[in-house]
């Protein structure tokens, strides 16, 4: 029987593409808007994930994310290396600058100051060029992304920019994971840094910090806060601050929220007017076969048959798609990096089941309702 | 023929009400009745006159309101329901005005939903339906679906799915309804050339009075009570 209710299902091909294309449709909204609220949270972590060395980042206990910062004086950094258990412990800053280009544009960008010696801070890739060469005087790094908005079709390497009255030049492209905002960003000793962006007495960010072997960050973090007086986060605890500061200060889950709502809505629209359609252009079929003697567990058999091989087909075919896009602008900086956690296919699977359950109950009802004698009517 | 004149089907008593709004109808009233094996029976009367309940309660799909019915000495209706489906499946063959076909299955295929029901393969069950198809010399039509079909060859394609499980009874709701005459004629003379060959019962409801000469036995209903039962129709039929 099963073999005949999927006939009947792809004989009415218009019906059939009908369901298929509502689930694939719910399927690819909810899967690529998930997919991209996820990577897009993930942004607020960017900075962390993209100084994988540190395990600890030591702050003011006024600073709560990467980009919300409050600086520290100098002498923190020999303070967190005094504290037992610290492998090394290097400055890092993170502050806002305007650059100039030669072509006159002006760039809002982020400066970045890495360790003058072991030049830690900077990402673990480059794209172009050489971390060495960072050494060189004026020498700043500029991340992917930045690069492409700043740099469109021209080699970024060698050009100079103006930054706060001073001249830089590009000497390397980093592969850096863009920041929430995309903002471009400038990597540069902490030494020069410090001159490109001029302010207050204090000026160091973050003490990044590598636990000795054997010692667990998290202890060595609260450690660290108890000994002295800032705030230690290990890496993965920041990177959770800078995710959670996006969820809980900006309307993205909310948006994203509704636009997946909005696909379960649709998707169950859409599948449950063409199925309940289906089911009453085939209700007669439905009652001659009860009358025959097919019993209803056959019956629901065929029906729940029937919502799973359009479940199954227009599911594969979202998914699908959900990947074709990420493919598609996997080379678009907005999107660099943007991947699909199996949490949210997984996710998409049972907005469909419940989709496929609703109105395949929904449609059974109306097959069991038929009374077989109706046949005869 | 043995076993000609045993009944097969016995009524008694049968009563059916039906609810318009607040008032109880009934439609059939202390319907009593044998039908015999081997018996080419119809049902005849005016629309309304519950003939379409009548034989709906003979073949299982309608519960009598009063009275008891046996179908080769089983009282149907003190089965559970899913013995009831199963007792359809394994004695009853039925035939639709509308024929009922499944649109996007092929001839072969519709004519043998029977057998498929009960658990057949698929290809077996094909095989049996192509035999049948066969006698009732509509084998060429077997991979048509029905929308490439005539009515009268679809209205084949009924009887053989009726047939394809070999019931022992055949309930038929105006098969010649929707045919033209000829093919009427032609369907009919094929329903009691190879349904009544292996001595089953045939019941027809019809108002086809150029079919009335096939049958062995004629019932009347008017306002639910059987009025004439006999060979042949009243002449103020």
């Amino acid at each position: 029987m099963n073999w005949i209710a999927i006939r009947m299902l792809t004989g009415d091909r218009q019906k059939f593409f009908g369901l298929v294309f509502g689930i694939a449709f719910s399927t690819l909204l909810i899967t690529q808007q998930l997919t991209i609220f996820a990577n897009l949270i993930q942004r607020g972590a960017s900075a962390v994930y993209n100084i994988p060395a540190a395990d600890i980042w030591v702050m003011d206990k006024a600073s709560r994310t990467t980009d919300i910062n409050y600086p520290m004086p100098s002498t923190a950094l020999d303070t967190v290396r005094s504290v037992e258990g610290v492998e090394w412990a290097v400055p890092h800053m993170r502050a806002a600058a305007s650059v100039r280009t030669r072509q006159g544009n002006l760039e809002g960008v982020a400066v970045i100051g890495v360790d003058d010696t072991t030049l830690i801070g900077l990402p673990r890739h480059m794209k172009e060029g050489d971390r060495k060469a960072l050494a060189d005087p004026d020498a700043v790094l500029i991340d992917d992304v930045g690069a492409a908005r700043m740099y469109k079709g021209i080699d970024p390497i060698g050009q100079e920019v103006e930054m706060n009255d001073q001249r830089a030049v590009i000497r390397g492209v980093v592969d850096a994971l863009p920041s929430f905002t995309s903002q471009v960003s400038l990597y540069a000793r902490y030494s020069r840094a410090l001159n490109y962006v001029p302010g207050t007495r204090n000026r160091m960010s973050f003490v990044l910090v590598r636990a000795q072997p054997g010692v667990e960050p998290v202890k060595l973090a609260r450690k660290i806060e108890q000994q002295t007086g800032l705030r230690a986060r290990t890496k993965d605890e920041f990177a959770r601050d800078g995710i959670d500061f996006i969820i809980k200060n900006t309307g993205i889950p909310f948006n994203f929220g509704i636009t997946v709502m909005l696909g379960f809505i649709v998707g169950v629209a859409i599948v449950g007017l063409t199925f309940s359609l289906f089911i009453r252009d085939n209700i007669k079929q439905f009652g001659a076969l009860k009358a025959i003697g097919v019993r209803n567990s056959k019956i629901r058999n065929m029906v729940a048959i029937q919502a799973l091989f359009v479940g199954f087909i227009g599911f594969s075919l979202g998914v699908l798609g959900a990947a074709l896009f990420i493919w598609a602008f996997s080379a678009n900086p907005t999107f660099k990096g943007f991947y699909s956690p199996w949490q949210i296919p997984l996710f998409s699977l049972v907005a469909v089941t419940a989709i496929i359950t609703l109105t395949g109950w929904l449609g059974l009802r109306n097959v069991l309702k038929t009374e077989p004698a109706a046949v005869f009517r | 023929m043995s076993g000609e004149n045993s009944p097969a089907i016995r009524i008694h008593g049968v009563c059916r009400d039906f609810m318009a709004g607040e008032q109880t109808l009934r439609v059939l009233h202390d319907i009593s009745v044998d039908i015999r094996s081997g018996e080419l029976t119809y049902l005849v009367g005016e629309s309304g006159s519950g003939k379409t309940t009548l034989i709906s309660i003979i073949a299982g799909i309608l519960w009598p309101t009063e009275g008891d019915v046996e179908v080769f000495g089983t009282d149907i209706y003190s089965l559970t329901d899913t013995e009831l489906v199963d007792f359809r499946l394994e004695n009853i063959g039925f035939i639709f005005q509308q024929y009922n076909l499944i649109p996007s299955i092929d001839a072969a295929s519709n004519a043998a939903v029977p057998l498929i029901a009960r658990g057949m393969k698929l290809h077996e069950a094909r095989a049996q339906a192509c035999a049948m198809l066969d006698k009732l010399n509509i084998l060429d039509q077997a991979d048509k679906l029905p929308n490439q079909l005539s009515g009268g060859q679809q209205q084949r394609v009924a009887i053989a799915r009726a047939l394809v499980h070999r019931p022992r009874l055949v309930v038929c709701d105006e098969p010649t309804a929707a045919l033209d005459a000829r093919s009427g004629r032609r369907v009919m003379d094929l329903l009691r050339e190879v349904g009544m060959a292996e001595g089953r019962s045939v019941i027809i409801v019809t108002h086809d009075n150029r079919i009335f000469d096939l049958a062995d036995r004629i019932l009347v209903l008017e306002d639910g009570r059987i009025t004439h039962d006999g060979k042949d129709v009243p002449e103020d039929h």
